[in-house]
This record gives C-alpha cells, sequence and structure tokens, in this order.
C-alpha cells in the first residue's frame, strides 16, 4: 500500500455546497468526502435532486452565481480547489480538468463549423488547426474526420457531437475528467460506443474521471469505484464490484433491485420496488435521510447516521451497517412482494390488428417544388407495419429513437395520420382520424404519454384531470364523478388529499401515476403507453412499472408498451417486436427474444445493454456508424448499413422475406435459421439464467 | 422561491395572493403598482377629491403659478391645473382601460382560433395583420379618426383597432407552443368539446403571458389617448384631458410653464407606472 502521506489526485473533505435563493440559504451537499486516484473511475450515483451536478460543478468550482461552497475542501493535485481565485481556475480548466456536459448540442456553437470551432477551441495555430483536429477526430473514432470538420453542429447526430466534446476534453491531457451524464442523450448502441471509447481513452493515458450517472448498469460497466448520493448525503461508497455484490445500504439494494433484469419477465416476479419520494435537498433534516423509505429504520434511525467504515475501504451511513454486514439481517425488502403472479392463458382474440400502416412526414416544400407544383418530398416514419395484439395481451415495442415507435403509438390512437394502411379494433374497422371515432373507441383505447411534466395541464387540479374523462366518456354526473376520483387515486396508490394539487407539486413518479389513473379511468381495452417510465427516477421506475402491471391484471387490459429500453420491455411484455427505421425487425414472445437464435439487430441491442449482474466488459457487437437519415431511401433492407452479418448486394437490393421458426419468432432477414444459429454468438438469457441459480 | 412558496398554495386565489406578495418585493414593480393604485383611486374619486370643478373659471386668479391656493397653478382661463389633472385621470384611463379589454378580448379570440387550426386561415389572419401592424399606430389612428370623427367611442374603436393584432399574436405563439403538448392530446382521447380543449385546456396557458401583454398596451393606449388629444382629434374640449390640456397650454409655456408640465407629468407617470408594474408582474410570473 501507499504511504500515509500519499495524496490522491483528487480529495474532497467534508464538503457543503449551497445555493442562495431569495436571502434564504438551502444546503443542497452536506459533508461530502472522496478521493479519486489518478488512473481509476469514480461512478457518483444518484436521483434527480440528490446533488450529483452540484458536485460536478463543485470541483470544476463552476456553480451557478447562486451556489457557493459553503464548508470543506476540495484538493486537486495540490491545488485548493475550493480556495482558489476564479483567475487561476482559468489555468486548470481544460488543462487540468475537463468536462463533458450532458447535453452536448447546447456546447456547440450552431453557426460556425465544427472544425473551426474546435480549432478556436483550443487555441491551436492556424497553419497546421486542420491537421491537428482531423488527428483530434481520428482520436474518437469519428468516422470521416473531413466531413465532420466541414460540418456545422446541427448537422451531426447526439452521438457525433459527444464524440466532438470528448475530443476537446482529451486534447489537453487532463488529468481529471468530470463527465456528467455523458450519454444518457444517446441510443443504446451509440451509448454502447460512446461508453467503449471513452473508458479505452482513459485508461491508455493514466487519466482519472469522475462519471456522474443516474444509470446503475453503466456504472457497473465502466467505473472503478461507485459513491452514491442521496439528498445531498453520501449513503455509501467503495469498489464497484463489492457493492454490486454486496450492497450495505438498504437504499444502494433497493436501487439495485429495482431495476429489471435483463431477460426478466412479470410472469416470474414483481419488480420490486422503493416506495415513498426523494426528499427536498435542502431541507435540514433530523437522523437518517432514507428512513422514511427504508423498511429496516428502527429507533436508532431518528439520529442522523455517521459514515461507518466497513472493511475493503468501504462507507456506509446506516447504523445497521453492522447487522448487515455481518448478515444477521437482510437489507433486501422481504420476499412479499415477489409471489409469482398466475396468467390466465386462455386462448384469446385479437383485439387490435394493424396492417401495412405507413406514416409520411412531409418536408416543408421547396421554392422549385412550388413553382413546379410538384408534390413536397416526404420522410417516411413508419413503413408498411403489421401487428396483432391479443386481448390482455401485453406487446413490447423495442427500438431507438428516430425508430418511428412514438409515431405509430399515436397513428393507433388517431392523433397522427397515416399515408396507408388499414386498422382493426375489436371486430370492426378503425378510422384513422379521430374525429372518425365513436366516443365508445375513445373509451376503449387510452394512452399514457412519455413526458410527465407535459402529460398533465398544469392550471387543472388532480381532481379536474381525472373528473373530466369520468364525465365526459363514461357520463356521470359531477358528484358521481368526483366521488370516483378518489376511488381512481386510490388504485394508482395515492391518497385523497392529491385531488386538491396541482401537477406542479407532484413528483414526477406521482404525476405519472395521475396520468396512467387518468388512461385507466374509461376501463379500456387497449392501453397505449408510449415511453411510461423514461422520464422517471430510476427507483420510482419499478414502482410505476408494477403499477401498470396490476391496473392491466385488475382490468384485463391489453396494451401497447413502448420503450426504448430492452430490460424494461422484456419485463412488462408477454410478445416483443423490435423497429427498426419505421420497419419491424422482428416479432417474439418475450422469452424467446432473448434466446438465439438473434435478429442481427436485436443481437446488437441485447449486446449493447450492459448487463447489472456481472462486469461483462464492453458490447460485443459495436455497431458501425450512425442510424442512417430518415430522408436517406435504402433499398433493400433497411438495417444493410450497419448489420454486423450483411450476407452483400442481396441485402442492399432485395427486401429480406419474413422467416417464422418453429417457436413462433417471425423475423425479417435473408440469413435463414440455421445461418442465424451459427452466428449468434452469445446466449444472453442464459447468462442470466445460470446467475440465478 | 415563487415556485416553492407555489408548491404550498392549494387554490388560484392562493396564487394570485403569491403573485400579488411577489410584485412588492421589488422596489421598481412596487413603485409601479402604488402608482396604478394611486390613479385609479383618482379616477374614482377625482370629482370629490378636487378642489374646483374642471371647467370652473376665476378670472381673478388666472395665469397664476404653483401657491397652497391653487396647488398647480391656473392656466390662462384661470382654471385650476390640479383639479383638471385629477378629473383628466377618469376619462383617459377607463377609455384606454376599456380600449385595452376589448382588444384582449377579441385578440385573444383570434389568436387562440387562429392558432389552434393553423393552416389557411392562420395565413390570412396573419398576414392581414402583418399589413396592420407595417402602419405606424398614430397614422392608422388618425387615418380611423378622421372617418369615425372625434368621440370617445372612435377612440375605443381606434384603440381595439390598433391593439388587437398585437394581442392576437402574443397569444397565437403560446397556443402553437401549447397545442403541441400531452395533456392538450389526452383531452382529445377523451373526446372533449372543441371549445372545452380551447377554453379550459389551452387558454390559461395563454394567461400570464396575456396578462403582462395586457397591462403593456394599457399603458401604450393611455400614450395613444393622449396623444390624440393633444393632436386635436381625440377628446374635444373642454374635457380636462391631459393631452388636450398639453396641446392648449403649449402656446404660453414660456409664461406658464406649470400649465403644461403638469399635465404632460401626469401622463409620464402613469405610463411609467404601468410598464413598471408590467414589468414586475412578467418578472414575478416569470419566476412562477
Amino acid at each position: 500500500m501507499t504511504e500515509r502521506n500519499h495524496h490522491p489526485l483528487l480529495e474532497i473533505k467534508d464538503l457543503d455546497v449551497a445555493y442562495r435563493i431569495r436571502g434564504s440559504v438551502r444546503r443542497v451537499l452536506r459533508g461530502v468526502s472522496l478521493r479519486v486516484e489518478s488512473g481509476s473511475i469514480l461512478g457518483v450515483v444518484g436521483e434527480s435532486g440528490s446533488g450529483k451536478t452540484t458536485l460536478a460543478l463543485a470541483i470544476l468550482r463552476y456553480l451557478p452565481k447562486e451556489g457557493f461552497i459553503q464548508a470543506g475542501e476540495i484538493w486537486f493535485d495540490e491545488h485548493p480547489i475550493h480556495a482558489l481565485p476564479l483567475e487561476q481556475m482559468r489555468t486548470i480548466w481544460g488543462k487540468e480538468i475537463a468536462f463533458v456536459p450532458q447535453d452536448p448540442s447546447s456546447s456547440l456553437n450552431p453557426s460556425i463549423k465544427i472544425g473551426e470551432q474546435v480549432a478556436e477551441m483550443l487555441h491551436l495555430h492556424p497553419d497546421d488547426a486542420r491537421a491537428r483536429v482531423i488527428q483530434l477526430f481520428k482520436t474518437v473514432q469519428l468516422a470521416d474526420p473531413e466531413h465532420v470538420a466541414n460540418s456545422y453542429p446541427h448537422q451531426l447526430s447526439g452521438g457525433m457531437q459527444q464524440r466532438v466534446l470528448i475530443a476537446m476534453a482529451l486534447n489537453l491531457k487532463p488529468k481529471l475528467l468530470v463527465l456528467d451524464e455523458p450519454t444518457s442523450n444517446l441510443d443504446t448502441t451509440t451509448q454502447a460506443a460512446v461508453l467503449k471509447l471513452i473508458c479505452d481513452l482513459i485508461r491508455d493515458r493514466g487519466m482519472a474521471a469522475i462519471y456522474v450517472t443516474h444509470n446503475l448498469r453503466l456504472v457497473r460497466q465502466v467505473c472503478d469505484r461507485v459513491a452514491i448520493l442521496y439528498a445531498g448525503e453520501l449513503l455509501e461508497e467503495g469498489p464497484t464490484q463489492q457493492i454490486f455484490d454486496q450492497p450495505n445500504h438498504p437504499y444502494t439494494r433497493g436501487l439495485l433491485d429495482s431495476i429489471p433484469r435483463l431477460g426478466e419477465n412479470k410472469s416470474h416476479m414483481r419488480l420490486r420496488s422503493l416506495e415513498g419520494r426523494i426528499p427536498l435537498s435542502g431541507e435540514p433534516t433530523l437522523g437518517c435521510n432514507y428512513r422514511s423509505r427504508c423498511h429496516l429504520s428502527i429507533e436508532i434511525c431518528e439520529q442522523h447516521p455517521a459514515l461507518f467504515e466497513l472493511s475493503g475501504s468501504r462507507v456506509s451511513r446506516c447504523h445497521r451497517w453492522d447487522e448487515i454486514d455481518r448478515g444477521e439481517i437482510d437489507n433486501r425488502k422481504s420476499s412479499a412482494e415477489s409471489i409469482p403472479i398466475l396468467r390466465t392463458s386462455k386462448k384469446r382474440l385479437p383485439i387490435l390488428g394493424i396492417e401495412d400502416i405507413r406514416v409520411d412526414f412531409p418536408l416543408q416544400r421547396t421554392f422549385e417544388e412550388f413553382i413546379g407544383r410538384k408534390q413536397p418530398r416526404k420522410v417516411q416514419a413508419v413503413g408498411g407495419v403489421k401487428f396483432e395484439i391479443l386481448k390482455g395481451q401485453t406487446l413490447g415495442l423495442v427500438g431507438e429513437s428516430g425508430s418511428g415507435k412514438t409515431t405509430l403509438a399515436r397513428v393507433i390512437v388517431g392523433l397522427q395520420d397515416t399515408a396507408g394502411g388499414t386498422m382493426r379494433f375489436l371486430s370492426s374497422a378503425l378510422p384513422s382520424r379521430l374525429n372518425g371515432r365513436s366516443m365508445e373507441t375513445l373509451r376503449q383505447l387510452q394512452m399514457v404519454f412519455q413526458n410527465t411534466d407535459e402529460a398533465l395541464n398544469p392550471y387543472q387540479t388532480v381532481e379536474e384531470i381525472l373528473r373530466r374523462p369520468l364525465q365526459r366518456m363514461l357520463g356521470k354526473n359531477r358528484t358521481a364523478a368526483k366521488r370516483d376520483v378518489l376511488f381512481l387515486l386510490d388504485s394508482v396508490q395515492l391518497s385523497a388529499e392529491y385531488a386538491k394539487r396541482l401537477p406542479s407539486q407532484l413528483s414526477g413518479g406521482e404525476r405519472q401515476r395521475v396520468a396512467i389513473a387518468r388512461a385507466f379511468a374509461s376501463h379500456p381495452t387497449l392501453l397505449i403507453a408510449d415511453e411510461p417510465v423514461s422520464s422517471l427516477d430510476a427507483s420510482v421506475q419499478a414502482a410505476v412499472l408494477n403499477l401498470l402491471n396490476d391496473m392491466q391484471e385488475k382490468d384485463g387490459t391489453a396494451a401497447l408498451f413502448i420503450s426504448h429500453d430492452l430490460a424494461v420491455v422484456g419485463y412488462l411484455a408477454d410478445v416483443i417486436a423490435v423497429i427498426y427505421r419505421g420497419q419491424l425487425m422482428e416479432v417474439a414472445e418475450a422469452h424467446e427474444l432473448f434466446k438465439p437464435p438473434y435478429h442481427p439487430y436485436t443481437e446488437a441491442l441485447l449486446s449493447a445493454i450492459p448487463k447489472i449482474e456481472y462486469k461483462n466488459g464492453h458490447a460485443k457487437i459495436q455497431l458501425k456508424g450512425e442510424i442512417p437519415s430518415p430522408l436517406e431511401k435504402l433499398e433493400g433492407c433497411p438495417f444493410h448499413t450497419r448489420c454486423p452479418h450483411r450476407l452483400g448486394e442481396i441485402c442492399d437490393q432485395e427486401q429480406p422475406p419474413w422467416r417464422t421458426l418453429a417457436s413462433g419468432k417471425r423475423y425479417f432477414c435473408h440469413i435463414d435459421e440455421d445461418g442465424l444459429q451459427k452466428l449468434s454468438q452469445d446466449n444472453y438469457f442464459r447468462d442470466y439464467a445460470e446467475l440465478k441459480e | 422561491m415563487i415556485r416553492v412558496a407555489l408548491g404550498a398554495a392549494s387554490t388560484s386565489t392562493r396564487r394570485l395572493k403569491i403573485i400579488i406578495a411577489a410584485l412588492f418585493q421589488r422596489p421598481s414593480s412596487s413603485v409601479g403598482v402604488i402608482i396604478v393604485i394611486l390613479f385609479a383611486f383618482l379616477s374614482i374619486f377625482g370629482p370629490a377629491l378636487a378642489p374646483y370643478g374642471p371647467n370652473e373659471q376665476i378670472a381673478a386668479d388666472a395665469r397664476q403659478s404653483p401657491s397652497i391656493k391653487h396647488w398647480f397653478g391656473t392656466d390662462q382661463l384661470g382654471r385650476d391645473v390640479f383639479s383638471r389633472v385629477i378629473l383628466g385621470a377618469r376619462e383617459v384611463l377607463s377609455l384606454a382601460g376599456l380600449g385595452t379589454l376589448v382588444a384582449v378580448f377579441f385578440g385573444s379570440f383570434i389568436g387562440m382560433l387562429s392558432g389552434y387550426f393553423g393552416g389557411f386561415l392562420d395565413e390570412v389572419i396573419m398576414r392581414l395583420f402583418d399589413s396592420l401592424l407595417a402602419l405606424p399606430a398614430m397614422l392608422l389612428a388618425l387615418l380611423l379618426l378622421g372617418t369615425l370623427g372625434p368621440s370617445p367611442g372612435g377612440l375605443l374603436i381606434v384603440i381595439s383597432v390598433v391593439y388587437t393584432p398585437i394581442v392576437a399574436r402574443v397569444v397565437r405563439s403560446v397556443v402553437l407552443r401549447t397545442k403541441t403538448k400531452a395533456f392538450v392530446d389526452a383531452a382529445r382521447l377523451q373526446g372533449e368539446s372543441l371549445g372545452n380543449i380551447l377554453f379550459r385546456e389551452i387558454f390559461p396557458s395563454t394567461l400570464p403571458v396575456l396578462a403582462v401583454e395586457a397591462s403593456l398596451r394599457f399603458s401604450y393606449a393611455i400614450f395613444l389617448v393622449s396623444s390624440l388629444g393633444f393632436l386635436g382629434v381625440g377628446v374635444q374640449p373642454p374635457s380636462p384631458d391631459w393631452g388636450l390640456m398639453v396641446k392648449e397650454s403649449r402656446a404660453f409655456v414660456t409664461q406658464m410653464p406649470w400649465a403644461m408640465y403638469f399635465p404632460a407629468g401626469a401622463i409620464a407617470v402613469v405610463v411609467i407606472g404601468v410598464n413598471l408594474a408590467a414589468d414586475g408582474l412578467r418578472k414575478a410570473l416569470q419566476d412562477d
């Protein structure tokens, strides 16, 4: 071991950070102590409101003007960051500590070409600037760096923009890299590639990094040590492997358990959810911050716990760490919630059938088209999708952003016009326009929206929001509807007092509960759920997924469940459909999808998802390039530009056939079953099954 | 801070109270609000407060400089300037206020429909309004008053015609932003009627912007009424209109500047006051 007087690269001691808001001071970080050694990556995990971004900004001394370091020290390589004048920080920013933000687009000037602004920001000498920039872009594996340098930011995808920023952050060979959710806006397959790049570059150069994220899966893949932040306090810190295998703090355990594993299904078990909500940061608390949500809380938890040192250089802020550590009590929630759900498997009738649905978005007409009275050009968002949903069944639709999954959802509920195709709902034709649908059809077909901020009218109380569908679709009078609102609230586990609140007074999870209650108010036969949990914190997701499942079970409601997260879809769906560039690639029973043979795109998706159970290194299949722009018209298979198993010209020119396997799996590929079986190198589902035993 | 405070609010009246409290948190906006309240008070209770009648001529006291007897002095006809300024408040504020209300009513109605339906209708309405806005407000007002004749009714029509397009554009822009939100889609999926979607779901979102726009329009309307009075096409003599007073005493500015400066000052103070209050309202709602 190193000597006692050894200094780590970054050392944070008892850091308190506060914001001054209209005269009052709110402390959002309390007594945070952390160390980062050279050559290692520390993961900082927390939900929104945990203070994780504040911590990152404090390390950079880049807090907003209301924020200030109230107490404590930050030492970076002999520099007292907490006490340096901002003038001196300028010599540290970029050269010693670099920052990669969450949203790359806001860090690039939209009106200057990428190459020029990178050269300018890095103070490159004009003579060799071009060559340097190109070289820099090559280090971050940007395909066609010349083209990137000549592009404006909006012409690049999010993944490419993020690579440009990483290139800039790495240029001056800083000793410490602070990454604030650098991949959370990216698609799964792009995320995998960017993440691998970051890790390789950091390790090659012996840099240290702080990786701020809410995504535990990524931490598992990337970080050496992990710190769990909760309501401004460090709850647990230690080596990643140990924390993931044997979490000590009940919160860490709860977080880890609430994430559905890849291949886990509702027919096996309920998700273990964390109840309650994170306390508002800055609220003075006595006692343990987590006690209101903790199933182990006892009398002593009314007192504020210290950070207790465990063996193996770990710390935990739990009074009962010792009992948990020795295995005397279980920090896992009781198994009462993991009773398997019995599902009836009667012969079911199809309730929704869509056939050859196509959606085009017309582009703004050019002057030439206007003069020549030509039809405007179109972007195809959905190209000939066909599927069926049976009574009570949940169909999961998985795809990356821009794959057309939300458009498809809007088509089914009637908010989006189609360019072709037919739909049948409950054995009669479903008109594509909302005006053509009867009130009874509306009642049977409801939707839960993605963005919880926009799904509820900010000027209406919860009561009004829930009362309207009862009055409108079920024809109840005001008094009866008012009474039923209370039943609805109860069904989504909200107390009656929520009726008087406005949406701004609810947390994201509570808002989504209200939105779910609204959708179920009319007892629909089919529910369309468009990414219902992706805007929620990890600890809340599980509870909302369980709720959705319960509501569905109670009413026998079928659902189209849309998500980009294969693990979430895998958990809730009976059948999964994979969509890419507006076309289905594969349709299979949920458990079959995770078994070989895999469609090449599904395999890439499965491989890109980090597994939480074990460190599986990096995605075995790295997709080349980016999803082609929707403006590009592709012949043949839509996936041929990125497919790792491309056969040759046939894939570029001919539409692949739909193949059906004995298991019921249908897929869209030129490669036949035997061929795919040989190509499917890994068995993702088996990996999981083995671990369970 | 306001957001946090609103978090504890349970009804819209609480919300209103919080916004009012926020108005008084800033020195500039509290000055504005106090000025507005003061002039509103004067326009209601003016006749009871004014020491003399608006056209009461005291020939012996003509052209007197400010004194205890005549706080703002007297004009060339021996009328008490202080009384005339106080009594002038009612006409100017009620004309401007009523005109603004009419403009807000039609503006928000047209803006809502135009923004929600979009397409050809929107295109036609907006181009029409563009051409109206291309003319300077004063020119438009002079043209209209030329045909309508100078009367209070004419002034009312002028203010509404000049400001309806501006209010409509502001409301339309909020509607364009709001109509794509998921809660509007949810209302459509519930089979809500068009009227309910427009007025129950979308309209409340325009209120903050509308409140600010209305108060700004109000201050410009005061200015417009006074300017038209000054040009002699607005309120007609012998009404104690501020613009008219400035016009009438302009010829004597060297001998009795008070007769011009006090009414001119009243215009300035009221316009600045309303502007400050509007600005404070905008900031209070923005924080919210």
